[in-house]
């Protein structure tokens, strides 16, 4: 690891704290213009955390250190998966770290600390919105992981650096089972992302809400962290889709030229993936809670089927 | 999912401005001065506290594309921890006395409390009774009052910019 590296890296994350906020702010764009209305501003996101931040903090009487502390803990997670995920360059320090398994445990990690906090305080929408996330959280990680195991039997390696040199750098070729796994991991980061099919990132009605649940009782900068920890999440999930689908235009190497070449087009290919986010929002309408499993079954069959096809198919003796 | 999308096509942005050239002018204006204050994020904390539900039309209607309160930043939120504002409206009837008193309690500073719609500014004709504690402001600190029953969008939003503006 050298300074030139460090430099690289520490960029990368620099960029991904400031673009994850606009991205939200894009798809909500986006969602209003198909409503019919005039969107709020693309900045919107960064005045309500500018507000949050200089707003006091109420605690709930009972909540615990753990109540405290797990804003910063998710916020590190999101930030730590945005260093994993190779956005400007696949050559960065972090890459060799963490390989997607881990990138996956990374996100569980968050997901079992706000799941906790949701429930120190004792409040009912607490506990069942961490419930409810516990749920869609154990059926979208399998599916998750065998989307990345179909990847990774492409490139013969786990590491999320190594998939996508491979992916990108090599002579092109066409994967059909990479067609089932994008399908199978579009379904999964809906879910994750708390997209419309299954949970609804504006509805405030308490007892059709996941993630909104789970913050009910956070105020101040810990309502911030976990606001912009939820953007980051967002981002991560969309540079993780465009690396394994999309990856063209990602450079090998940590030269500032080079990452700096590489900023425009990541920013085309987020622009152009979130309005098809807010179009699959607009266009289809919330599930049933208990229509979830169904509906992260039919993933997980996906991504196997990928994988078989991958297995059986593809692979020359 | 094709004809959904066709139909938004040809339905287009609906927050223009309404025939009556007007209140339309009164709206953009509105607007503009909204965004110019606390930070261009308010969030509201909607608190009936024993309304006929008039109100809760009223104020729905600015959540409408027509009005389109959220286009501008404020947003209404599900909980007083996430709000600036808490928007009352109704008499205080004692069941809902102390609700209202913890949602006061929950909302983190810097907060503004405002009355809409006359039962909350003044008791209406439900007045202080067995059953009721009249006005909102014997509860907790009103800054500001909509009167009307119900108000209208229009006069909410005034009310709202005029609460911020302090």
């Amino acid at each position: 690891m050298n300074i030139i590296g460090l430099l690289a890296q520490l960029f990368a994350i620099a960029l991904a704290l400031f673009l994850a906020p606009l991205l939200t702010g894009w798809v909500n764009q986006c969602r209003a213009w198909l409503q019919s209305r005039t969107a709020p501003p693309l900045l919107q996101p960064y005045y309500m955390l500018h507000k949050l931040f200089n707003k006091d903090v109420v605690l709930a009487h009972g909540a615990s250190s753990l109540f405290r502390f797990a804003p910063f803990i998710v916020f590190g997670c999101m930030v730590l998966a945005c260093a994993i995920v190779p956005t400007l360059s696949t050559d960065l320090p972090f890459a060799p770290a963490a390989d997607t398994i881990a990138l996956v445990g990374v996100f569980g990690l968050a997901r079992i600390f706000i799941a906790l906090a949701a429930m120190d305080v004792g409040t009912s929408f607490g506990s069942l919105g961490g419930r409810r996330e516990m749920l869609i959280g154990f059926l979208a990680e399998p599916a998750l992981l065998m989307v990345i195991f179909t990847t990774a039997l492409i490139s013969q390696s786990t590491s999320v650096a190594t998939i996508v040199e491979t992916l990108a750098q090599r002579e092109f070729a066409i994967y059909p089972s990479l067609a089932f796994a994008g399908v199978a991991f579009t379904f999964v980061s809906f879910a994750e992302n708390a997209r419309v099919p299954v949970d609804n990132p504006a509805t405030h009605l308490e007892l059709t809400m996941i993630h909104e649940a789970m913050i009910l009782e956070y105020s101040g900068r810990h309502l911030a962290l976990l606001e912009w920890a939820a953007s980051l999440k967002l981002y991560a999930y969309s540079c993780l889709g465009l690396a394994l689908f999309f990856p063209w235009g990602i450079p090998n190497g940590d030269s500032f030229p080079a990452l700096l070449a590489a900023i425009p087009l990541l920013v085309f290919k987020l622009a152009i993936g979130g309005s098809l986010l807010a179009i699959i929002e607009t266009v289809n309408a919330k599930m049933r809670i208990f229509r979830a499993p169904e509906y992260l079954g039919t993933a997980f069959l996906l991504a196997v089927l990928g994988l078989l096809v991958r297995l059986l198919l593809e692979t020359r003796v | 999912m094709i004809p959904l999308l066709k139909r938004i096509l040809r339905t287009g942005i609906l927050t223009e401005p309404p025939p009556a050239p007007q209140p339309a002018a009164e709206i953009e204006r509105l607007h503009d001065e909204i965004l110019a204050i606390l930070g261009r994020a308010l969030t509201i904390r909607e608190v009936d506290a024993g309304s006929c539900n008039g109100c809760e039309l009223e104020i729905h209607a600015l959540n409408n594309p027509y009005y389109n309160i959220e286009g501008r930043g404020i947003k209404f939120v599900a909980s007083p921890r996430h709000a600036d504002m808490l928007l009352v409206t109704g008499p205080v009837t004692k069941n809902m006395e102390n609700a209202l008193r913890i949602a006061y309690d929950c909302t983190p500073d810097p907060k503004l409390v405002v009355a809409a719609g006359d039962c909350a500014c003044s008791g209406g004709v439900f007045g202080e009774s067995y059953a009721s504690c009249g006005r909102v402001d014997n509860v907790i600190a009103v800054d500001l009052t909509i009167p009307g029953c119900p108000p209208t969008p229009l006069a909410l939003m005034q009310g709202i910019l005029a609460a911020v503006r302090r």
